[in-house]
């Protein structure tokens, strides 16, 4: 797992080297403190993508929750007058109510993944615009929310608040992966589900989890989401963006078969994706290629990687077996006739 | 006709897997319409036998002789070239296709040159005079999915015949049918005979050999141990031939005669036997031995005490208390663990470390505040490591780079690490070494001893018969009786697994 983290580490690093080189301009505060708060806008709900992924699952619903309840948001504030305290709660409530219905549908009715959330994506976006007339939501001219501006669009210490949210998160989701029993479980389920079940986890409740998390951390960043780009057009707010969270999980090791990832995988990949981005821009590519630099280096990547394991699999087979050689006549495997 | 001179023929045939000799001089022949029943017990080598005949697998020793043409192996196109066929235990259809597609899978008539489309007129035309061959009920552009087993079982057999099959192989072919079925797949096999086909017909239902077969051939533990001509052929006879051997003489007696009752299934009714009502109880200190035939419902029967399954009747007491067990929590909360037939499949979590699963089903207790403390978890794991001997060189190594005796040693330390009360151990030496074999053995005596109650279910006769205290035999979803260690021998185990009565 380590060895994955640091390869994808040294390739950020590299990549960050040569666009330095190539255009200093990557340095300057203001394009760092840019990047790193895309990074924090997207880095939030690939993290959820990423448990849901484990559990060899895939929500394919993200980027349409954000144009959802990024309008939700919005009129709450500006017509139901609520506190935007309450109404972010009630976004990330609003999250995790989808989530569970994502695994309410993927567990007991059994239906598969890619087809719940696929009917989401399609679901939201056309509430979502039904909502606004299919026009867009704003917030009213001259109406601010000082708390929430500072809270969302603000800065520490030059570091954008978005990305420290996405710190946060990270650190805590960290934990609750790599740390605690129901972060073992998710792993079990999606190395195994059979043999999870088998030794007592309730394979449901944690696949079911993992939804209603991705939903909850997709509710958080939504309204980050909403208050960066200053209101909601809901025919394009988020489009694609489910693709970024799933580019950026898988990239950071996580395997669409479940069972694999982690979380400073996913941060990494998160990291990796915005600089690719900002080299399109940086580099004076034109930004039209911006999908297909994207799409070659998470190909290259995944490849690599992948003939990596396989090697070091055929690697360790092999030391086994010579280990065994040495160790015991090879242990007999009585054929079942 | 029988008696004929034969067109195949097995000499000496051996196979030697490592440590383990499958088959040993086996010789069979066949000729033009002949049926042949080989029966024998499970892992007697009949299934080997079959596969060097398929061309599957290659003998260690001996010649294989087809219309005088000798050779030491086969290849499966050589074996289809011969004209034998196989009509497997597993079907192996296509169940999104239809019929005709099914027959010509792979070798499809084809038109449109370079295009290769897919000639379908030319396909049923030609399944058409197949199925009317063995009188069949469904047409070649019936859909798989419709039919029952019994016609899937007709369709592989014309799929056989499609080939111009000279011998066809049924593997166990009655093994999922009714009665009405079998007696009509009885007719198909006398209609192939009377056509000039031959049959090598094996089976466990020794009633079905006796209306069929022309000659029976006996395997046991990879050898011929006899053959019966068509008047020698009868029930005792066979049973005679497939047992044996003394195998009580492994047995390790109990430290103290078994106590009271700790496990007791009640009327219990399985999803795949729901006409049969099973009740068996284990008493502490006890191993019971369930056995069977393959199929017969025992797998059933502990996934439904497992909490996998739910049984569509039936009670269970611990201890005598009722208890309701939903899932497979409920039953290890209580104490009843399952160590599952197919370890690799539903016992382990094969690319993760051996310490983290030995504490999947009790990670809890290896948490503080649900953050998992992986000191304890590893002191754990070293610990059932020297206990159950596990061989590894550190407790961190995937499961993965085990034998597979050292494997069930890992699904063991799951269970042992925690307060067992029940442990239903499915086919527990199953793909394990000698060595580990008597380690298994060992350790499950131990356990008795401690108050354990073991069930053991096991479809290998020396391991039924070595370690039970006492035997229940299940035959066709129902327990057709119990066995006290005086009464056991193969004979009366195999007598009931048949569905007999021990005389």
């Amino acid at each position: 797992m380590l060895k994955k983290d640091l390869g994808l580490f040294i390739l950020i690093v590299v990549v960050a080297a040569v666009v330095a080189f190539l255009n200093p301009r990557f340095l300057s505060p203001i394009n760092l403190s840019n990047t790193a708060n895309q990074v924090g806008l997207f880095g939030i709900v690939s993290i959820g993508e990423g448990f849901v992924i484990i559990t060899g699952g895939i929500d394919l619903s993200v980027g349409s929750q954000f144009a959802l309840l990024g309008v939700l948001f919005i009129d709450l504030l500006v017509i139901y007058q609520v506190h935007w305290a309450i109404a972010l709660l009630m976004m990330v409530a609003g999250g995790m109510m989808l989530g569970t219905i994502h695994g309410f549908l993927v567990t007991r009715m059994r239906m598969q993944p890619f087809v719940v959330t696929l009917c989401g994506l399609l679901i939201y976006r056309g509430v979502a615009r039904y909502i606004t007339g299919d026009g867009n939501a704003g917030f009213a001219f001259g109406e601010t929310y000082p708390w929430l501006d500072l809270l969302t669009k603000g800065k520490s210490f030059g570091v954008p608040h978005t990305f420290i949210a996405f710190a946060m998160v990270a650190i805590l989701m960290g934990i609750v992966l790599h740390r605690t029993v129901f972060g073992r479980y998710l792993f079990a389920v999606g190395k195994n589900e059979e043999a999870a079940r088998y030794s007592g986890i309730n394979t449901r409740r944690v696949i079911s989890a993992a939804y209603i998390i991705c939903g909850a951390l997709t509710g958080l960043a939504s309204v980050f989401m909403t208050m960066y780009v200053n209101g909601v057009t809901p025919s394009v707010h988020g489009n694609f963006y489910e693709l970024y969270a799933i580019a950026a999980a898988v990239l950071g090791g996580c395997s669409l078969r479940g069972g694999e990832g982690s979380v400073l995988g996913i941060v990494l990949g998160s990291i990796l994706l915005q600089l690719l981005q900002n080299l399109v821009n940086l580099l004076g590519i034109p930004s039209s290629l911006n999908f297909a630099v994207m799409g070659g280096v998470i190909l290259i990547g995944v490849l690599a990687d992948q003939q990596l394991v396989r090697y070091r699999r055929w690697a360790t087979a092999r030391s086994a077996a010579a280990r065994l050689e040495e160790a015991a006549p090879s242990a007999a495997v009585k054929q079942s006739a | 006709m029988p008696g004929a001179v034969p067109f195949l023929e097995l000499l000496s045939i051996s196979k030697t897997y490592p440590g383990v000799v499958a088959l040993r001089d086996v010789s069979l022949s066949a000729a033009t319409g002949e049926v042949i029943g080989l029966i024998g017990e499970n892992g007697a080598g009949k299934s080997t036998l079959m596969r060097v005949l398929g061309g599957v697998v290659a003998p260690s020793k001996g010649i294989i002789r087809i219309d005088g043409a000798e050779s030491a192996s086969l290849t499966v196109n050589e074996a289809t070239a011969a004209g034998i066929a196989f009509v497997h235990q597993e079907l192996n259809l296509f169940d999104n296709l239809d019929v005709a597609a099914n027959v010509f899978i792979g070798r499809e008539p084809l038109w449109g040159g370079p295009l290769k489309f897919v000639d379908r007129k030319a396909m049923y035309a030609r399944v058409q005079p197949l199925l009317d061959r063995l009188n069949v009920d469904f047409r070649p552009d019936t859909s798989v999915s419709e039919l029952s087993i019994a016609q899937q079982q007709l369709l592989e057999i014309a799929k056989a015949l499609s080939f111009d099959a000279r011998l066809v192989i049924m593997d166990e072919p009655t093994s999922s049918l009714t009665l009405t079925e079998t007696s009509r797949l009885l007719e198909v096999v006398a209609s192939l005979k009377a056509s000039g086909v031959s049959v090598i017909f094996i089976s466990h239902r020794l009633n079905e050999i006796e209306q069929c077969a022309d000659r029976v051939v006996v395997l046991r533990d990879g050898c011929t141990v006899g053959a019966l001509d068509r008047q020698q052929i009868n029930h005792d006879a066979m049973i005679r031939l497939m047992i044996g051997r003394d195998l009580k003489s492994l047995y390790v007696p109990p430290a103290a005669p078994p106590g009271s009752s700790m496990l007791d299934i009640e009327a219990m009714r399985t999803s795949t036997y729901p006409e049969q009502p099973v009740s068996l109880s284990v008493r502490k200190g006890e191993i019971l031995g369930l056995a069977g035939l393959i199929g017969s419902g025992r797998t059933e029967l502990a996934r439904a005490v497992f909490g996998i399954d739910h049984p569509s009747a039936g009670a269970i007491r611990l201890e005598g208390q009722p208890i309701v067990v939903g899932s497979p929590r409920d039953a290890i909360d209580r104490g009843i663990y399952l160590i599952p037939e197919d370890r690799k499949r539903s016992g382990l979590l094969l690319d993760v470390s051996i310490t983290e699963n030995i504490s999947l089903p009790d990670l809890a207790s290896y948490a503080r505040a649900t953050l998992v403390r992986a000191s304890t978890e590893i002191a754990n794991a070293e610990q059932q490591r020297r206990r159950l001997r596990i061989k590894v060189p550190d407790v961190g190594d995937p499961v993965s780079t085990l034998s597979g005796g050292n494997q069930q040693k890992v699904v063991l330390a799951k269970w042992l690490s925690m307060r067992p009360r029940v442990i239903i151990f499915d086919e527990p030496t199953r793909g394990v070494d000698v060595g580990s074999k008597s380690e298994i053995y060992e350790i499950m005596r131990e356990l008795a001893d401690a108050g354990v109650a073991i069930l053991m279910i096991s479809s290998d006769m020396e391991e039924v018969i070595g370690v039970s205290d006492r035997i229940a035999v299940m035959h066709e979803g129902r327990i057709s009786g119990f066995l006290d260690r005086d009464d056991f021998s193969e004979r009366n185990v195999l007598k009931l697994a048949v569905g007999s009565t021990i005389s």
